[in-house]
């Protein structure tokens, strides 16, 4: 009796959770009309899907332009500032593209589809919820909510035991992971007393940082570094990408990796600036040995899926460099916050673009294997030309957007200065060099080479593959032209570090 | 500093207007080569156009100072702005740049190369030259920067895709090697960047800043600078993508290589390395001249060891290239007047000498030099321009290439103050020498190419002469132009160096002239 007299009624600002709610009625909304739709209009649930993406950023959209600075809820677990609005955006528009990718391919490919798409929003309503979690509680269950959808995902094409191994993989090594990074931030509990990130940075503050701390901010690291895939934490991902249905890679690969890139994000800046001893050299480690062997491996790849990942693992080394010297100064930590926000925003336009390219193309050439590529320029250009864009946007050549992205990371890094940053920038660009090997061998083979089987009749795209490809394209190119548009995202998203408004 | 702003428009004009035709080309279906041609051509005719305004609007009075120069935000946050401007270290290049590229598709009229497809390959031509022309106005680093890059891509598949036999190693050592050295030199910018305060990517503003920098931190910029430029000149040890890519290359790739983006390398020493960071640049001088010379021989050598006309030609761009490198590292405004006009003598004499090695191979489908003999009774006009690119090429005084090549050597007899004069005296030395083996290499070539009597089997009535004729329409139109500024710089010289001289001035200045 006693806790209920203690309990008030929390002052929940409706507005500030308006994305979240809209979105979580799309999810119900999915799931009932899954249940009266009869076999033939399944695919209606696909259309509910993506309208409740889409009416989940119009709340995203008054947040943003109202004038209030950041809305502070639930005592400071979670706040709705620029950031999360920013990323909020970022995953609603992912999603809505990933939606894209998967209509036609659900819809031949025999699948459940009500429950596809019941799963696919859950998981983006988990990282429209991880954006603004800004404490261990939160922060963990956004987490799972967006992690078991994609275990459920991964494995969704059941007949083929590839895909039950991606699954299967993919859940063993995501539990794990979140036991040690569970027991983390247990231990952080346990000596700081509070669950709050604010919280936590006062106590690490105060206190210092004693080996159990050192312990437990090591453990959350490697937790998270499961999830962005680093090495030598990535041994699941090849396997699950190459398993998964071909638009599940892709939103593992975009979406499900900036989730764990927005959650360090909010751990490093907001929980444990003071303790920039432990974790800066961790990050510096983790960045230089994620990028040589995600390119030194991805150079070897023949799998076109098997390459991205690789590829997606380097990528996230790139984004991972930024966060060995947020401490070093105040410069050079918003740098580093402009740098991966950037990052993540232009990661997704050109990786999603391309598996677009690869969905088009294997529904074709019923392959996966680089070679079948071949002479793609003869008969269908215009996809040709597409993945040469994205291919060497993800190789940082201006004026595609990827430039920006490596420009932003260099830029954060030598803000910084010092010898270590600038080593770590050297690496940083040997290793775009080495990149360029393997996605310019994909680009050869599209150009240079001959049709392996010489069947070159054009390739019908689904329209709403063109959608998805129109919207990822022009996002490449006009954020490499106009790069002012998404650095100014960065730029905005400066997140909110105290608990009271 | 002072700047000329009327028609700020001219500069941006000339840089997109080529884009405008890419955009057209897309909507034109494959098959219309013609139209495609026709397009091609207008948009960089449209842009010549553009820039013989330039020519005229240009201020010759005040060629010190930059003009047509425009200011516009670009991306605030990390205080890039569009600034483009144009002096008259610029000014040369930026219009053989555009003059070249007409050339080029004039000559791609009737010489499409295998596999075809003329949109596909007009279209890359002029990406190509959005990039070209925007590197030489663009006076913002990270501006410069992405105008540098954009050549990347239409370069690799034009020698990947339209290239010969190696075309693919070819094309791909040609990315690696440049962008390896690019991203070490954006590297340099961001260092320059952040060592002057993060105010300003200009490169005005840093120029004016960088004396604050220690003398330490400014060797290792400017070694990322010199590497990114290095690559791109080529300088020897850096130069090994450039027989490849030359060889492997179409003819008009070849030509674009020759004339204008090696020049971008070389330039970028002159606009941005030396005078950026002037102190570093007296340090490093001396190295710069060593590899320069070292670049010198080496290229002289391997042209005498070549037995394809192609790759001799490529090599020898390697040692003209160290003519103009040498020339920059006396840091005197002397050496800089020479090498700026080296690099257009190479840029016209070279490309040249290109053109005419494509339509040697079209004639006789090789250019292995044993096999060719002859040409002058066989193809008497092609002949005599051929001796005649070779005349110029060695240096012979009344043609361009002389400016280029004696007064570099001269100027390295007194380089600036403060530098081993010792040093540069031996370098000029070894560079005549140089020269020597320059008229060797290219009248060896002439000799065996040109005179005598035609080869067994290309001899009349064998059968491998059907395709063998004198200069045809399109050659006409796109090398008439070409040979006449070989000869008109060659005898007014001054047409060239009084456009430089006073933005060479500005650029030396910090050495005391």
């Amino acid at each position: 009796m006693y806790v209920l007299a203690q309990w008030a009624q929390p002052n929940i600002d409706y507005h500030a959770l308006a994305p979240e709610i809209v979105l979580a009625s799309a999810v119900v909304l999915v799931l009932l009309a899954d249940l009266f739709l009869d076999e033939r209009r399944k695919w209606m649930t696909g259309t509910v899907a993506g309208l409740g993406l889409l009416g989940a950023l119009i709340p995203v959209a008054t947040l943003a332009l109202s004038d209030q600075p950041a809305r502070v809820l639930l005592g400071g677990g979670y706040v709705v500032d620029d950031f999360s609005l920013v990323l909020k955006a970022l995953f609603l528009i992912a999603g809505y593209v990933v939606i894209l990718l998967s209509t036609t391919y659900v819809d031949e490919g025999d699948f459940y589809q009500g429950e596809y798409y019941f799963l696919l929003l859950s998981s983006v309503l988990g990282m429209v919820m991880i954006t603004s979690s800004r404490d261990l509680v939160s922060l963990f269950i956004a987490l799972e909510l967006l992690s078991v959808p994609a275990y459920m995902l991964a494995a969704w094409r059941k007949r083929d035991p590839k895909s039950n191994e991606a699954g299967m993989k993919y859940f063993l090594l995501g539990v794990f992971a979140s036991g040690v990074m569970l027991y983390g931030m247990s231990l952080l509990y346990g000596v700081a007393d509070t669950t709050l990130l604010t919280g936590i940075e006062s106590y690490l503050a105060s206190a210092g940082t004693d080996p159990v701390v050192v312990v437990a901010i090591v453990f959350i690291v490697v937790g998270f570094a499961f999830k962005v895939s680093a090495v030598p934490f990535h041994t699941w991902a090849p396997d699950t990408y190459e398993g998964a249905p071909t638009p599940i890679t892709a939103f593992l690969s975009v979406a499900s990796k900036a989730a764990g890139f927005v959650a360090l994000l909010q751990l490093v800046f907001v929980a444990f600036p003071s303790a920039k001893d432990v974790w800066q050299p961790l990050f510096w480690v983790l960045a230089a040995v994620t990028m040589t062997v995600g390119n030194l491996v991805a150079l070897r790849q023949t799998n076109i899926v098997r390459m991205l990942a690789y590829s997606s693992i380097a990528q996230g080394g790139f984004i991972l460099m930024p966060l060995a010297v947020v401490g070093e100064s105040e410069a050079a930590r918003n740098d580093a916050l402009t740098a991966v926000v950037t990052y993540l925003i232009v990661y997704a336009a050109m990786n999603l673009g391309a598996f677009a390219i690869v969905l088009a193309v294997s529904r074709k050439t019923r392959s996966g294997e680089i070679a079948s590529f071949g002479g793609l320029f003869d008969y269908a250009p215009g996809l040709a030309v597409l993945m040469t864009i994205f291919l060497f946007s993800l190789a940082g050549v201006p004026p595609l957007g990827g430039w920006i992205a490596k420009f932003s990371v260099f830029r954060a890094l030598l803000s910084a200065g010092g010898g270590w940053a600038v080593g770590l920038a050297v690496i940083g660009g040997i290793n775009s060099v080495i990149a360029l090997y393997y996605y310019a061998n994909v680009a050869k083979k599209m150009w240079m080479e001959p049709v392996p089987d010489g069947d070159t009749t054009p390739i019908r795209v689904p329209q709403s593959l063109a959608a998805a490809l129109a919207i990822t394209a022009a996002a490449t190119l006009v954020i490499g032209i106009l790069p002012n548009l998404v650095l100014r995202f960065g730029e905005l998203g400066h997140i909110v570090t105290t608990a009271s408004p | 500093m002072e700047h000329l702003t009327d028609y700020n428009w001219v500069l941006s004009a000339g840089v997109f207007l080529p884009l405008v035709g890419v955009v057209v080309m897309l909507f034109i279906p494959r098959s219309e080569e013609l139209w495609h041609k026709i397009v091609a051509l207008a948009a960089s005719a449209a842009s010549l156009g553009v820039g013989i305004f330039t020519l005229i609007a240009f201020d010759y009075d005040k060629a010190d100072k930059l003009q047509f120069y425009a200011d516009n935000r670009w991306i605030d946050v990390i205080h890039s702005r569009y600034i483009v401007g144009l002096d008259g270290m610029s000014l040369p290049l930026y219009i053989l740049s555009m003059a070249i590229v007409v050339l080029t598709i004039v000559y791609s009229w009737n010489h499409i190369p295998h596999p075809g497809n003329a949109k596909a390959f007009l279209m890359l031509m002029l990406i190509l030259e959005v990039g070209m022309n925007g590197t030489f106005v663009a006076q913002d680093l990270i501006l410069f920067f992405v105008f540098f890059e954009i050549v990347l891509l239409p370069m690799y598949f034009m020698i990947g895709v339209w290239g010969g036999e190696e075309r693919q190693y070819a094309s791909i050592k040609f990315f690696l090697f440049t962008l390896f050295g690019s991203s070490l030199m954006l590297l340099g910018f961001l260092a320059l960047f952040f060592n002057t305060g993060a105010q300003s990517f200009s490169i005005e503003y840093l120029a004016a800043h960088t004396n604050g920098i220690v003398h330490n931190t400014q060797l290792w910029i400017f070694a990322g600078l010199f590497i990114g430029f290095a690559v791109k000149v080529p300088m020897f040890p850096f130069h090994t993508w450039l027989p490849d890519a030359h060889t492997q290359a179409p003819t008009q790739g070849s030509v674009i290589l020759a004339a204008i983006l090696l020049k971008l390398g070389t330039y970028g020493f002159v606009r941005i390395a030396i005078p950026v960071l002037p102190d570093a640049a007296h340090s490093w001088a001396p190295w710069i001249g060593f590899l320069a010379v070292i670049g010198i021989i080496y290229g002289a050598l391997c042209c005498l060891a070549q037995t394809d006309m192609k790759r001799l030609i490529a090599f020898s761009s390697v040692a003209h290239m160290g003519f103009v490198m040498l020339g920059i590292s006396t840091l005197t405004s002397f050496g800089f007047n020479a090498a700026i006009f080296g690099m257009v003598a190479h840029g016209l004499i070279t490309g040249m000498l290109f053109f005419l090695a494509g339509s040697v191979k079209e004639r006789y489908h090789t250019l292995e030099i044993k096999r060719l003999s002859g040409m002058l009774t066989q193809m008497p006009r092609l002949g005599w321009i051929l001796g005649f690119c070779a005349m110029a090429s060695l240096g012979l005084p009344g043609l361009a290439g002389f400016w280029g090549e004696f007064p570099a050597i001269l100027s390295s007899y007194s380089p600036a103050a403060g530098l081993p004069e010792e040093t540069f005296r031996t370098f000029m030395v070894v560079a005549a020498v140089g020269t020597v083996l320059a008229a060797g290499y290219l009248l060896w070539l002439y000799q065996r190419t040109a005179f005598g009597e035609p080869t067994a089997e290309f001899a009349a009535g064998h059968g491998h002469d059907q395709d063998i004729h004198d200069i045809e329409l399109p050659e006409y139109i796109a090398w008439t132009p070409i040979l006449i500024a070989i000869i008109a710089l060659g005898v007014f010289p001054n047409l060239l160096f009084k456009v430089m001289d006073p933005a060479v001035q500005v650029a030396v200045s910090a050495f005391g002239g």
